[in-house]
């Protein structure tokens, strides 16, 4: 008999989620259900105001991905009033993106799903002398490991020791250590456990890197409609400087720890099940991003591919993006592009069912009605096909583009572990994918810092001046590649003031319930055909969800309370509208 | 100083000494084995009696507090908001803090960083509600969604509201700390029109609040306040907007490194002009720092690393109540604008004779933080 099991809250993301499975009697996953629980409505508190103030408001979606929405929000207003910001201004902001992404990623694989992968308990039972000599195994070509030592591990493991013996794990508490799926070695297990110590101490850096620039982290403030402010830390060699050596710790620590692990983890979890699956959703979304020159880009593909095929590109065609809520918590029904979103809550809730609970016992619960609506998530579409979007979706369309930087990082991965390419295309491709991503910025991200300082020889401008003219009407878009996928902003700007805003995140896309096609968005028809060792502890259903780095607070955003169109104009298929 | 308030502490220390800890280390023992020295050690206490306001005076006996203080039970919730609070947390340092605070206090529940999922986290959050009844610090992060019965949050496999756990998990507390400005004010979702109803956490339940504002708040301001209680058994002196006074008690504009080019009458006119690059004053580009009360220009964040006027742009209010109307356009000044904070210059003056009343007077014993009252003039 089929059994359901619950998962709520989703912890170790940013936000509120909830995650069912359905199982048959072998424990494989028949079906899925991906349930957002929070709405928050940024959207419809922008109306009405300066757009001046938009970036700011919008950066507050998140505070994880804390400088994305920011960007984005300044960048929208500025596409909308025609306005390109100085060189410098442009390479700025790109520097603090990068901050981003190193943040972003390592905080993601070490704090938030390092604990999929590392059993803490285990890591006590190691040999500190075997686990030294054993991590020079995975680190890439011309590097040594870092936070290795015999002694460092050693350390470690009298640390976590005596917190263990206490009897109260306090956040370690009650989690899946000695899970079946669990494929660390001991030694293993140490040398990720002393990186997830280490990372505390490296993401500290990767913070100050952006405040460098932005002020402070999380939620810098440097950004202006036009460019940056930050013009005397721009002119500071002392600054730059800073920045400079900051990147290269960062850099640094992606090749000694961060690749090094995930090497690691493809060569003992190539084969467990639930992390080499194939995705069940083959198709794959990105934009162009990380500007590192006046016309140059880290990733510079905006499109597609379908069916796992890496032998074809697509270009994107902005008109073809959509929104879908028939199983979302709003009226409403059919496809619409975001510019004529119609979207009034509708919160039908959950219903009572049956749960496997943590001991194995089927007891009560809320489940999601699969018929009716189940979440706060809308559904992206785009040319009505379902989209995963993020680092693998980056990694594998520029691959499919034939990228060189992509391809020469990828194709390195590839052959050290021995996976083939379509190896990619799973739980632990995807994990793999968020540190080939950093990999490339650490390997060829400074071009922009050298750039930056080669244009601030002769050129001082920050800011492109500006004026909103109150009686003309303005429309405008950002599209990008933030670290957890493809992102956009919609807005419109009348007598002055916003009077139309709409985002279409990264998360939206992936955790998106079913559309009224029935097409299942990536979290959902990607858990189909999992088999779980363990009902009452679903850690595969949790690996897989993590693997996307779940930003739900981003994912929950679109609403107009009272109903109103959100937009009267056509797509075009070059600007987004007209 | 007076030295009666020192005897009366010193007594409460050997008091606390004698008694039992709630089964975990002391902050000195988790410290050596990061690796710390006494001088690290007594470094740290110097810092902290600096920022809490204390005399450095003070600082030895922050150090022997810290010492026969045991691990703090920490609950931490998460409700409409969107995680910077908690990533301003860890990005902690006052020698690696954030390791620190990892192993000083006991933290029961905090969904961000927690290993556990699903069942096994509901069962740690009942767990913790039974075992530590009456004597766990309840930190909130995000504003609540209190319309059409707050269906807006639902948290956990039973679907219960946001507003309703808060509820439940606030009786149990023995104190209550909203982190951030969703939780003390209810942030940006309840700008208007506030389409969900969200409100602070001391407008729905019945406890004594300390409010933390800031989007984010410094983790220096948030670890503070965990610190003030763990050390003291107390809450510390606000003002009236429940915030603490040693983090909340001056103007950004009163300590700005800009502060000499307003009172030279030098401004940056327009973003990106000759006063931009040359660090004149930031109000005529919309500067909320004269009405603001935090410690930014003191502090800065990111362990020291800058804070936003420094990068040329100007306070936007981020710690006030409703900033999110009441300051914007923020890059325009205020002018004629009404502004809540208003009222709080009277009160930001008295910091350091309060706190230190209030700190000698309250310093009970941390097994039995149900005594902490709400410390509000």
């Amino acid at each position: 008999m089929a059994k359901r099991v619950v998962i709520d809250p989703i912890t170790r993301i940013e936000g509120h989620l909830r995650v069912e499975v359905v199982l048959d009697d072998n424990n494989i996953i028949k079906d899925a259900y991906s349930s957002a629980t929070l709405w928050r409505g940024i959207e419809v508190i922008l109306k009405g105001r300066d757009p001046r103030d938009a970036g700011f408001m919008t950066q507050r979606i998140c505070g994880v991905c804390t400088y994305s929405h920011y960007k984005a929000g300044i960048m929208a207003v500025e596409d909308a009033l025609g306005i390109e910001p100085p060189l410098n201004a442009k390479l700025t902001r790109e520097l603090m993106n990068m901050a981003l992404f190193f943040h972003d990623h390592m905080v993601h694989f070490y704090q938030l799903h390092g604990l999929d992968w590392v059993d803490i308990i285990s890591a006590l039972k190691a040999d500190p002398k075997k686990a030294s000599e054993e991590a020079f195994k995975y680190v890439p070509k011309g590097y040594n490991p870092i936070a290795t030592g015999e002694d460092e591990l050693r350390e470690v493991q009298k640390r976590v020791a005596k917190f263990a013996e206490k009897g109260d794990l306090g956040p370690f508490k009650n989690a899946y250590w000695g899970h079946k799926t669990m494929r660390f070695t001991p030694e293993q297990n140490l040398i990720a456990l002393s990186h997830y110590l280490k990372t505390l101490e490296i993401q500290r850096i990767a913070a100050q890197a952006m405040a460098i620039f932005g002020g402070k982290n999380p939620h810098p403030q440097s950004l202006t409609v036009g460019g940056v402010t930050c013009a005397m830390d721009l002119e500071d060699p002392s600054r730059l400087g800073e920045y400079l050596q900051k990147f290269q710790i960062l850099a640094d620590y992606a090749n000694r720890a961060y690749y090094a692990d995930i090497v690691m983890a493809a060569a003992a979890f190539g084969n467990e099940p639930s992390v080499v699956q194939l995705t069940n959703l083959g198709n794959f979304l990105t934009y162009k991003e990380h500007q590192i020159g006046a016309n140059e880009w880290l990733f510079d593909a905006s499109g597609y591919i379908l069916n796992h095929d890496l032998s074809k590109f697509y270009e994107i065609d902005e008109s073809k993006i959509e929104e879908d809520v028939t199983h979302s918590w709003y009226k409403d029904t059919g496809f619409r592009h975001p510019y004529n979103g119609e979207t009034v809550p509708n919160y039908t809730g959950y219903v009572d069912g049956k749960s496997v609970d943590g001991k194995g016992n089927e007891v009560n619960a809320k489940v999601v009605n699969p018929q009716g609506k189940y979440s706060w998530v809308k559904s992206p579409r785009y040319n009505k096909k379902p989209m995963e979007v993020g680092p693998l979706a980056c990694m594998a369309v520029n691959y499919a583009k034939g990228n060189p930087r992509v391809k020469k990082v990828v194709d390195e991965f590839l052959a050290q572990t021995g996976l083939p390419a379509k190896a990619l295309f799973t739980v632990l491709g995807r994990t793999a994918a968020r540190m080939l991503q950093t990999k490339v910025i650490a390997d060829y991200g400074i071009a922009a810092f050298n750039n930056l300082v080669e244009n601030l020889k002769s050129d001082k401008s920050t800011v492109t001046p500006y004026k909103i003219d109150t009686n003309k009407e303005y429309k405008g878009r950002y599209i990008g590649d933030v670290p957890r996928g493809m992102l956009s902003h919609w807005c419109r700007i009348k007598d002055g003031k916003i009077e139309n805003w709409q985002a279409v995140v990264p998360s939206t896309w992936n955790a998106g319930p079913v559309d009224g096609n029935g097409e299942k968005g990536a979290y959902e028809a990607n858990l189909i055909g999992m088999k779980l060792a363990d009902p009452s502890k679903p850690l595969e259903v949790i690996r897989s969800i993590h693997s996307y780095d779940p930003c739900i607070a981003c994912a929950v955003h679109v609403m107009d309370v009272k109903g109103k169109k959100l937009g009267e104009f056509k797509v075009d298929p070059l600007y987004g509208a007209c | 100083m007076n030295e009666a308030t020192i005897q009366k502490i010193k007594e409460r220390l050997a008091t606390l000494k004698k008694l039992p800890g709630i089964g975990q280390k002391s902050v000195a023992e988790v410290l050596e084995e990061h690796g710390f020295t006494r001088r690290d050690f007594l470094k740290w206490s110097a810092a902290m009696a600096v920022m809490l306001g204390l005399p450095t005076k003070f600082s030895p006996l922050i150090a022997e507090a810290a010492e026969v203080s045991d691990r703090l039970p920490v609950v931490w919730l998460h409700l409409a908001e969107c995680t910077g609070c908690s990533e301003s947390l860890i990005r902690n340092d006052s020698p690696t803090i954030d390791n620190i605070l990892f192993n000083f206090i006991n933290l029961q529940y905090h969904d961000t960083i927690m290993a556990a999922a699903g069942w096994q986290a509901e069962e740690n959050f009942e767990e913790a509600m039974e075992k530590f009844a009456g004597r766990f610090v309840l930190c909130v992060e995000g504003g609540v969604p209190t319309k059409d019965g707050g269906e807006f949050l639902t948290i956990g496999p039973h679907a219960e509201t946001g507003l309703e756990k808060l509820k439940r998990t606030a009786d149990k507390a023995a104190a209550v700390i909203s982190v951030g400005t969703c939780s003390s004010f209810g942030g940006i979702q309840a700008a208007a029109p506030n389409p969900t109803g969200v409100k602070g956490v001391y407008q729905v339940i019945n406890k004594p609040v300390i409010n933390v504002p800031g989007c984010p708040p410094s983790a220096k301001n948030i670890v503070g306040t965990v610190l003030y209680v763990i050390l003291f058994g107390a809450l510390p002196a606000v003002d009236n907007f429940n915030r603490p006074k040693f983090a909340y008690g001056l103007r950004i504009h009163d300590l700005c490194e800009r502060r000499g080019h307003f009172d030279a009458g030098e401004f940056v006119e327009e973003f990106g002009d000759h006063g931009a690059e040359n660090g004149f004053c930031l109000y005529k580009v919309g500067c909320k720092g004269p009405y603001t009360f935090n410690n930014c220009s003191r502090e800065r964040f990111n362990q020291h690393t800058s804070w936003p006027v420094q990068a040329g742009h100007g306070c936007i209010g981020c710690s006030e109540p409703d900033f999110w109307d009441s300051m914007a356009p923020y890059e325009e000044p205020l002018a004629n604008h009404k502004f809540a904070s208003a009222t709080v210059d009277a009160t930001a003056d008295k910091i350091g004779a309060t706190i230190l009343v209030v700190a000698g007077v309250a310093i009970v014993a941390h097994a039995a933080l149900s005594a902490i009252k709400n410390p509000k003039e």
